[in-house]
């Protein structure tokens, strides 16, 4: 039993031993997020239709490729970020917390590193 | 230990409808949906790497009624959960908390939702000829 007060406890980075980390990085994420959409959904409005050439000839813009990938990173991460919350939520095993937690962000690491390999290898590949 | 039934909270189906509970959940599903959706982009991603064969495998499985219907989805998702990030975003801020301003900012979303889902899908269609 630990004799320090409750207050002392949540003090700094609180309970959770992140602080306010999560829920920050999930806005700032947001924002980046709200313009990076903006441009991508115009992006693809002007690629309907378009054959690979035309598409693959796009992403080789160095400009476009530096935007995709961030909006891939900021996706992914904002992706674990809130499937984390909607797991923490209503997931309740500590131990069947803790593995689809795990389980959830490999899988946004893994999906997202696709993205940016496949990006990398059409703006720099041969 | 034994798990005791205790009674649960009011049951949600006793909660008339109200607008902002529903932009909440909304907002939970939609966001969900779009992380299956990162599938989608990450498929187009590789088949974009991969050649011409797989690129145009996708934009024939994308044209398709089905495809259409995914993407129709996709692109109300994105739409919803953008603008009623923007809210979330506002009330982070300490703005917008009084009840009228949040029936009416959660209205607000969802008419946006339909107008600009219409308008990229109508930007789409004219810009590849149907």
């Amino acid at each position: 039993m630990s004799l320090r007060t409750p207050i002392a406890r949540a003090r700094g980075l609180g309970s959770a031993k992140e602080g306010t980390g999560h829920w920050w990085h999930q806005r700032v994420s947001a924002v980046a997020l709200l313009a990076l959409v903006v441009w991508f959904v115009v992006s693809l409005l002007m690629l309907t239709g378009a054959d690979w050439a035309t598409a693959s000839g796009w992403l080789s813009n160095k400009v476009n490729a530096g935007l995709m990938l961030l909006l891939i990173v900021f996706t992914f991460y904002h992706l674990k970020l809130g499937l984390q919350v909607v797991i923490e939520d209503y997931v309740h095993g500590e131990a069947m917390k803790v593995v689809s937690i795990l389980l959830v962000s490999g899988a946004c690491l893994a999906v997202g590193l696709a993205c940016v390999l496949a990006v990398l290898d059409v703006a720099f590949g041969g | 230990m034994a798990k005791v039934e205790r009674p649960l909270s009011p049951h949600l189906g006793v909660y008339r409808f109200q607008i902002t509970m529903t932009m909440s959940i909304l907002h939970r599903i939609t966001g969900v949906g779009l992380g299956l959706g990162t599938l989608l982009m990450a498929w187009w991603l590789i088949a974009l790497a991969m050649g011409p064969g797989a690129f145009d495998m996708v934009q024939d499985v994308v044209s398709g009624w089905f495809g259409r219907l995914v993407l129709l989805g996709f692109t109300a998702s994105l739409v919803f959960h953008f603008f009623n990030g923007i809210r979330h975003l506002a009330w982070d801020l300490g703005l917008g908390f009084a009840l009228p301003t949040m029936r009416a900012s959660g209205w607000t979303v969802a008419a946006l939702t339909v107008i600009v889902t219409a308008l990229i899908w109508i930007a789409g269609y004219s810009m590849r000829g149907m």
